[in-house]
């Protein structure tokens, strides 16, 4: 089991990041030269990491599939990023950040890599804000913050609801600042197929050029895997259409362990599904519930009246209306963190409150923020007595500044005007907290081959905070890997060029190949798009929201039938040698597909609730997650043995000296 | 809805492209304009005809994949919105709808409605950035207090997705409201000042090299573009460019 060494550093919490950077091997600026690092990814995580090593002084090759860097999905990010400055002086801490994100994420994080990660949040804000990245401030200048859900402080940094695509410009920025000193070789439009290992360690990988079709090889004294989350295997997500798992799962197949795959965000606040055609999943972001109230009616008949058209929502007086995040939850109230408030709705919903067409849907709504901002701001512009019109046109004036573009998208997509009438909302697949197992280091099992961002587990135990992605990604990339990566690349200085004629890479390139032929021959009579979207509704049905052990093995069974079925009859149009995104679509979907059984296989053997993984045997008198402290407090890593139903479970067991475990409660 | 679609197929970039017509039935209001052409493809592949291949990734307007001129204006007729948000009801059943890529001599077309934009990344390697180190050690953020009014134009300014339907728009395909955009949100802070004279001169060097016509402002890359990006960004660079022209 000397495998799973998680690294941590010895001594007291607080100093173990530093007195980690003061014993770690240096690379000498002139050896950083001679030095080769692979990125595969270029959002937050990668992009970051990316421009810091190469500013360092290291060669780096960026992958990534979309046309531009820039375009990565953290640029869909909404809501903000935390730091714990403490700006506000409302308390917060570097103490306060660690302990909500081990809490948030209901104990099933490691202390130490939660507490640096709070530790290096604030230079983040730093660095971001020297890189001309135009966060929202206040009136004398100084940067604004609001609070997001599972937290008592406001400490969420800003750019209305574009904080992810403010963030990831900026990483851009400084990507293209080494593209041009020649540092960072970016390609673009190129998707990694494999890892190639030579002697145990990581040491190229092979690609396929998006456009031409051709088959690269790339060699590197190391590989980073930046490649974000796996949520598309649900289908229907918040994830962007490429988003994928296949970075992941090649290295996964070639040594890495897969930790907690079960650990899945299902985020409160999307916007309903409408239909049979729909591809994606919009998310609403949570700063919303800074301003929105969520709320069900307390009758049946009113919702049934809603959901056939007889009444409408502002039809029912404050009396009628059950807001129940704030009734089950009173401290907290609409701020809880996501996986309660997402069950929260479902049990509405399930209980026959929902209100849509399809009774899957609650009201976020704004009208007490408009009527409390409005007053605020005639009192402010001397207005003391102002009439209901003017507090309401001032109220929508302050929720258009706060939330503006949100409004709009959910008025394109829905077709209705949420200042006038309220949201309806349900929750969706958001997020990833599982990912490659990795070590203090963010080394993978395998040696050489490091993983940050979203596509690695470490840092949100089973349940991610509001706004800690984008810090997580930042954190990773800018200041953690840059150090740690250092330390192992310090034995490859005369390690010189890694050579790919050799035949770790022809094997490799052997076996992409023969994928590729193999389902470019298949000529089935389905489509990829079949597959993905019958995987999802076993996903979502069996894995989603509440899990039981009897779905979770019929899930297992189904996702097996279904993979075998993929590989007897999938149809890919089109050549190998040319643009084709039904190939692209189809080695991915191949690669859920073995995820997803895997992914089953793991929430089955965690027979207890905990975060976003609710097993519907494990839950209080109130329904709240129950978890099993004594037998599962343990990261669950996952060890590849050709077959994802038969995988070895190897266990890091967690350990708490900082922070007292209890039972989280949000009331 | 039944539709008629007139897309443009283009097998690579060496051969030449033309415009096919598919018959397409069962289009609902509710579905967006690439769900309505999944629809398409999903339909073409049971066929056993190749599927359209067109752009697009975050189908939620921000990630600036996805293109497409829809009816001669790119992103189609709806405002303020990428094709991606564009929903069918702003068709009506009957309705012709001719989808072409974005058209620009320094946008040569890959395959069908894909086409290659990379000339926008190379304007910002050009000089869009602040020449900081990613080393965390800078000062304190709030140490440099930046006028609000200041903070959100440069935001807005941020805002571009690189799209590219500026360039798609114009009758010169001028790339000046997307090189603006980023001049403008670094001339507009204190932090991006300090190199606003060679930022400003490089980009627009590289914005020439690249081959985009001249701004002859009529206006169309606002009126176009999905984020609002606002005229007066070119304004200011145009500022800036003769003033960096001047000190250079």
């Amino acid at each position: 089991m000397s495998k799973l060494d998680s690294k941590i550093p010895k001594g007291p919490l607080a100093d173990k990041w530093t007195k980690h950077k003061n014993d770690i091997n240096l690379v000498n600026p002139a050896n950083k030269r001679n030095i080769d690092v692979i990125m595969v990814g270029t959002g937050l995580a990668g992009g970051s990491a990316a421009a810091t090593l190469a500013e360092l002084g290291y060669n780096v090759k960026t992958f990534c599939y979309q046309d531009s860097p820039r375009r990565a999905h953290s640029i869909a990010a909404q809501g903000g990023i935390n730091a714990a400055k403490n700006y506000q002086g409302d308390g917060d801490s570097n103490y306060r950040l660690f302990y909500d994100t081990i809490k948030g994420g209901d104990y099933r994080s490691r202390e130490a890599n939660v507490y640096r990660l709070a530790e290096v949040s604030a230079n983040i804000i730093d660095q971001c804000v020297a890189q001309g990245v135009p966060f929202a401030r206040e009136y004398g200048g100084y940067l604004d913050n609001r609070s997001f859900g599972g937290v008592l402080v406001s400490r969420t940094f800003y750019a209305k609801g574009q904080t992810g695509q403010q963030l990831l410009l900026g990483a851009y920025s400084a990507m293209n600042r080494q593209i041009n000193r020649g540092k960072i070789t970016p390609y673009n439009r190129h998707e990694m197929l494999d890892l190639v290992i030579v002697d145990g360690k990581a040491r190229g990988i092979i690609a396929r050029d998006l456009v031409t079709g051709e088959i690269e090889r790339h060699s590197a004294h190391a590989v980073v895997i930046a490649s974000g989350g796996y949520g598309n295997v649900f289908f229907l997500s918040t994830n962007a259409m490429g988003s994928n798992v296949t970075a992941s799962w090649k290295i996964h197949k070639r040594g890495a362990y897969f930790a907690n795959p079960c650990y899945t965000q299902i985020h409160p606040t999307c916007i309903p599904v409408s239909g049979d055609h729909q591809s994606k999943l919009t998310l609403m972001s949570e700063s919303l519930r800074n301003d929105g109230r969520i709320w069900v009616p307390k009758k049946k008949e009113d919702a049934e009246a809603i959901r056939n058209g007889k009444k409408k929502p502002n039809d029912l007086s404050a009396e009628e209306r059950d807001y129940y995040l704030e009734r089950r939850y009173p401290s907290f109230g609409n701020l809880v963190p996501r996986d309660v408030a997402s069950r929260a709705a479902k049990e509405r919903c399930d209980a026959g409150f929902g209100v849509n067409k399809t009774g899957q849907a609650v009201y976020l709504d704004f009208a007490s923020a408009i009527e409390r901002y409005g007053k605020e701001q005639a009192a402010i512009h001397g207005n003391h007595n102002p009439s209901k019109e003017e507090v309401t046109k001032l109220g929508k004036q302050v929720i258009e500044n706060k939330y503006g573009n949100l409004f709009q998208m959910y008025e394109k997509i829905v077709d209705e005007n949420p200042y006038e009438t309220p949201m309806m909302i349900y929750p969706a697949v958001h997020y990833t907290m599982g990912g490659i197992w990795v070590d203090y280091n963010l080394q993978s099992t395998i040696p050489g081959c490091y993983v940050t961002g979203e596509a690695n587990f470490s840092d949100h135990g089973a349940n991610r905070l509001g706004a800690s992605a984008l810090m997580q990604g930042l954190a990773d990339g800018y200041f953690v890997l840059p150090y740690t990566i250092g330390d192992y690349l310090s034995k490859d200085i005369k390690t010189g060029k890694i050579p790919t004629d050799t035949k770790e890479f022809d094997e490799a390139e052997n076996k992409v190949r023969e994928l590729l032929e193999k389902l470019i021959n298949n000529k089935g009579t389905h489509s990829v798009d079949h597959f993905h979207k019958k995987l999802g509704h076993i996903m979502w049905d069996k894995c989603g929201m509440a899990r039981n052990a009897k779905d979770l093995e019929s899930a297992m069974a189904e996702i097996r039938a279904l993979r075998e079925e993929f590989w007897r009859d999938v149809k890919v149009p089109g050549g190998m040698n040319e643009m084709n995104a039904e190939l692209e679509k189809a080695t991915r979907v191949a690669d859920f597909l073995e995820l997803g059984e895997l992914f089953a296989k793991d929430a089955l053997h965690r027979n207890e609730s905990c975060g976003g993984h609710f097993r519907e045997e494990y839950q209080t008198e109130e329904g709240e997650a129950l978890r099993d402290d004594e037998n599962f407090m343990y990261v669950a890593a996952w060890e590849y043995t050709g077959d994802p139903g038969n995988e070895v479970l190897h266990k890091e067991e967690l350990e708490y000296e900082n922070i007292e475990v209890k039972s989280r409660s949000y009331k | 809805m039944k539709l008629t679609l007139k897309i443009w197929r283009q097998k690579n970039s060496q051969t030449k492209g033309e415009l096919k017509t598919y018959p397409i039935d069962g289009v609902e209001g509710d579905m967006s304009f690439l769900e309505m052409l999944d629809v398409l493809n999903e339909d073409l592949i049971n066929k056993g005809e190749e599927p359209v291949v067109f752009d697009h990734d975050c189908r939620e307007g921000i990630c600036g994949s996805c293109s497409l001129q829809i009816n001669g204006e790119p992103h189609g007729p709806d405002r303020l919105v990428t094709t991606c948000q564009l929903h069918m009801r702003m068709f009506n059943d009957g309705d012709t709808i001719v989808i072409e890529p974005f058209r620009a001599k320094a946008f040569p077309v890959i395959k069908d409605l894909v086409v290659d934009r990379s000339a926008f990344d190379r304007i910002q390697q050009a000089g869009g950035y602040i020449s900081v180190n990613t080393s965390g050690n800078t000062i304190d953020a709030n140490t440099i207090p930046v006028n609000k009014h200041d903070a959100d134009e440069s935001f807005e300014a941020a805002t571009c997705i690189g799209c590219g339907a500026c360039v798609a728009a114009c009758k010169n395909a001028s790339a000046m409201l997307f090189t603006s955009a980023k001049v403008s949100q670094f001339a507009l802070l204190p932090q991006g000042r300090i190199e606003a004279t060679e930022r400003v001169l490089n980009m627009v060097a590289q914005m020439d090299k690249e081959g985009f016509g001249n701004c002859s402002n009529t206006g169309a890359c606002e009126i176009e573009c999905p984020k609002g990006i606002s005229l007066e960004n070119i304004a200011r660079m145009n500022r800036e460019y003769l003033s960096a022209s001047l000190k250079g």
